[in-house]
């Protein structure tokens, strides 16, 4: 019954998500302030209900083990605790879809609700809006749906893949697909803008702070991730230039950029096409992220089952936004309008600079996440492209943006003011050698690239802690110090991730040794003793908990686990972290090997990650400064835009 | 600044940055490129000792060895060709017996291949799709083995890589 209710409500989302994109259509030719707009309202908020009780009744089956839903029964078990029954009904393709249809709809009640406050705008809007609906909920109803019955009825579940049992699972892929899902709203403001013939000044204003919202919270699911790969999965680092990773990096640049250049545009009317082209872009790559990671044409190790079927389906997707979107960029771009000059040092001229480097390299990385696929496509060799190409290609680019961003905020609009901006942070850019000194002493055998890394990164943060410091103060006097302190907060934390990741990339090897019980092994000046291995059960998986001693006890002591999921039959790693100050020690144990002496010993991986705390304080940073910008921005449009705070741009923060 | 020379300007910056990337792009991608060797493959026609490739296929029955000093030897095959893998890593959690592995490392003149990382996914019904198309090449791949469709399928989008870095 539910399963059949479920499937009653998706194909009603679809309908209304339709209805949604004709008569809000209607509404703006007819000027926006009419009852076809209001229809276009409504039906956006039946979509919002219909995908939310269908998101509850499938939450509902998996906390009652309703195995006869054949998405239930691939994903859950009778014995898997409650809150990952929960969070296992988006740990699956269907019921990940869904979630992301769900917030799709959101973000089309929150345009009607609080979008442009144009009424044509807006009701434009709603209808684009309207149309990636009606493609997703497409794909969710004949080719995704998480309602569909099996037949027999299994008695037991499959269980979730074990490695997704972590309370990352509840908040990571919801919090993501904020971020990617919610650069749709900058696609519709963007594609309604250009059908309506707004100025690009007007346009850039009302589709910024939905980049920033969305970006926001792209920037808290890639960084999620990131944390869970570290320290969950036992791979032993927080990045690897996985496909997958890439699929979420390229909106996140793209959605850096487009935040950025909205403020050019905003401010002074510089490149509104461009800005309006991002927009674009930024949504159209995040569906080329959801084809890379769900259709299977990819090695990762993220990705979801092998289904062409789907992967046809989100190409359609894909060409339909793309087509509709660039077809009304290369008719109308025109009508954006032109901005005022500026001069080569100038904050538009700089952050133009940023704009070329983060597009140029969100292109360096598609290349080396397509050629692959393209390549054996064409009939040519199976190849991959891995950690290498990226930090050749795309680190040094980053590096040049992150060298340039710190000056930004020092120069004037319009005018050039380069050597002005420059010596009001002589006393920063001096820290630079010293800090590239420094680091290559500390971390010796440090990669050049990882020296001038961490140097830049320490010039970033005191850059940003001198933004506050000159700026602070005016902009308080205007009431706008929470866009200033959001600023200077996201780009201390541009500058801390540099660091941290030129120190991770510094670290000593990982060491891989068979220990028994009384070895032990040092590394980054720490030893460590396997004091014994003991059982240590949960209530859906075995497990073997290792006791390590670090230093003799002086150091405490860490309990890394290895599980054995018996339903799903597979072994998982616990991994132990101790952080301190200096860095993270990192412990997994692995296989029992049975020595010819009679004695047996365990697989043990070590690694010493220095500063990693850097990097978490620089995602922390990132994601407080978007969301203090957010904030500031909001109500400095107050108070027409007052009531917008309780809904989705707040939401998505 | 006249309009026609601020276009100058950002055309300019544009062609700069645009041209350095695409040489660091190919300067990179030329190094850092891997390619995939199925075991027929190799019988055939095996890559340079010493440059780094990847290679994948069904782990042989019986063939893992896990030595007491930690690692794993083992064999893995697409029917027109086997290979003799030695990992001084730990294995992922998710090796198995008869189940698609991809490993990327070098060959010994010996051909023997060492590999610093290797790839397993999931349970045995994955495939990552390289070796998939090997096993299609030499006509070991029965579509029941492939079929993911339905029930039982998997459907969780994770899976564990154990990553040495060299």
């Amino acid at each position: 019954m539910i399963a059949e209710l479920g499937r009653y409500l998706i194909a009603l989302a679809l309908l209304a998500s339709l209805l949604q994109m004709f008569v809000a259509w209607r509404g703006a030719e007819l000027g926006g302030r009419n009852a076809y707009a209001r229809a276009g309202k409504a039906a956006s908020e039946i979509a919002v209900l219909a995908a939310g009780v269908a998101m509850i009744l499938l939450i509902a089956s998996f906390l009652r083990s309703d195995f006869s839903i054949a998405y239930v029964a691939a994903n859950s078990s009778i014995e898997k605790p409650f809150a990952y029954k929960i969070a296992a009904s988006w740990g699956g393709h269907e019921g990940s879809m869904l979630l992301w249809c769900l917030i799709l709809a959101l973000f089309g009640y929150g345009l009607a609700r609080s979008g442009p406050r144009d009424d044509g705008l807006r009701s434009r809007a709603v209808s684009f809006q309207g149309l990636l609906q009606t493609l997703f909920f497409g794909f969710l109803a004949f080719a995704s749906n998480p309602f569909e019955r099996v037949s027999p009825v299994p008695l037991q579940g499959a269980e979730l893949n074990p490695i997704l049992q972590d309370p990352l699972l509840v908040i990571h892929p919801p919090m993501l697909y904020v971020g990617y899902v919610g650069l749709s709203t900058a696609f519709a403001i963007a594609a309604a803008g250009l059908m309506q013939k707004t100025p690009g000044r007007i346009l850039a204003a009302a589709l910024r702070p939905w980049a920033l919202g969305a970006w926001t919270a792209l920037t808290a699911g890639i960084a999620l991730g990131a944390f869970w790969a570290y320290y969950e999965l036992g791979w032993g680092g927080w990045w690897f230039w996985d496909p997958v990773e890439n699929a979420s990096f390229m909106p996140w640049l793209l959605g850096a950029a487009l935040i950025h250049s909205s403020i050019a545009t905003e401010k002074r009317g510089a490149f509104p096409g461009w800005t309006v082209f991002l927009a674009l872009l930024a949504y159209i790559l995040s569906i080329l992220g959801a084809f890379l990671v769900r259709s299977g044409v990819i090695t990762s190790v993220h990705a979801f089952a092998l289904d062409p079927e789907r992967g046809v389906w989100i190409l359609g997707m894909l060409g339909v936004s793309a087509v509709a979107g660039f077809l009304l960029f290369a008719l109308r771009a025109g009508s954006l309008g032109e901005g005022d000059g500026f001069e080569p040092t100038s904050k538009e001229a700089l952050i133009g600079a940023n704009n070329l480097l983060l597009a140029a390299t969100s292109g360096v990385v598609l290349i080396g996440t397509l050629y692959p696929m393209l390549l054996e496509m064409m009939g040519g060799a199976t190849i991959s492209v891995g950690a290498p190409y990226f930090n050749a290609a795309a680190t040094p680019l980053l590096l040049i943006a992150a060298l340039l961003m710190p000056l930004a905020p020092f120069l004037p609009w319009a005018n050039g003011g380069l050597k002005n901006g420059v010596s009001q942070m002589r006393a920063a850019l001096m820290l630079i050698p010293v800090a590239a000194v420094v680091i290559a002493f500390l971390f010796a055998g440090a990669s050049p690239l990882a020296v001038i890394g961490g140097a830049i990164g320490v010039w970033a943060i005191s850059g940003a802690v001198m933004d506050l410091g000159q700026f602070l103060p005016v902009a308080m006097a205007r009431g706008q110090k929470l866009l200033v302190i959001g600023r200077v907060m996201a780009h201390a934390g541009v500058g801390f991730i540099a660091l941290g990741a030129a120190a991770d990339a510094s670290r000593p090897p990982d060491q891989n040794v068979a220990l028994a019980p009384g070895e032990s092994v040092s590394i980054a000046g720490r030893e460590l003793r396997l004091d014994g291995v003991s059982r240590a059960d949960g209530p859906n998986y075995m497990a073997d908990r290792a006791r390590i001693v670090v230093d003799e006890g002086e150091g405490g002591v860490m309990s890394p686990e290895r599980r054995f999921y018996a339903v799903a039959n597979q072994t998982t790693r616990e991994v132990a972290l101790k952080s301190s100050i200096a860095g993270d020690l990192y412990v997994s144990v692995g296989e029992a090997r049975l020595r010819s002496d009679g004695t047996t010993a365990f697989e043990t991986r070590v690694a010493f990650h220095p500063l990693v705390w850097s990097l978490s304080l620089g995602a922390v940073f990132i994601v407080l400064g978007g969301a203090l910008a957010l904030t500031g921005r909001l109500r400095a449009h107050a108070p027409v835009v007052q009531r917008d705070r309780a809904t989705k741009p707040a939401e998505a923060v | 600044m006249r309009k026609a020379q601020r276009r100058l300007w950002i055309t300019l910056a544009a062609g700069v940055v645009l041209v350095g990337a695409a040489g660091l792009a190919m300067t990179a991608m030329r190094d850092a490129m891997v390619f995939f060797y199925s075991p027929a493959m190799v019988a055939e026609n095996p890559p340079e000792p010493g440059q780094r490739v990847r290679v994948g296929g069904l782990v042989l029955d019986g063939s893992v060895e896990r030595p007491a000093r930690g690692g794993a030897n083992f064999t893995i095959t697409d029917g027109g060709g086997e290979i003799r893998i030695n990992y001084d890593g730990s294995l992922p959690d998710l090796f198995r017996e008869g189940q698609g592995i991809v490993a990327e490392g070098v060959f010994d003149p010996e051909g023997r291949f060492t590999a610093d990382t290797v790839l397993a996914k999931h349970d045995e019904n994955y495939m990552p799709p390289e070796v998939a198309a090997a096993l299609r090449e030499s006509g070991m791949w029965h579509e029941e083995a492939g079929d993911h469709s339905g029930y039982g399928g998997p459907d969780g989008y994770d899976a564990a890589e154990t990553e040495q870095p060299s």
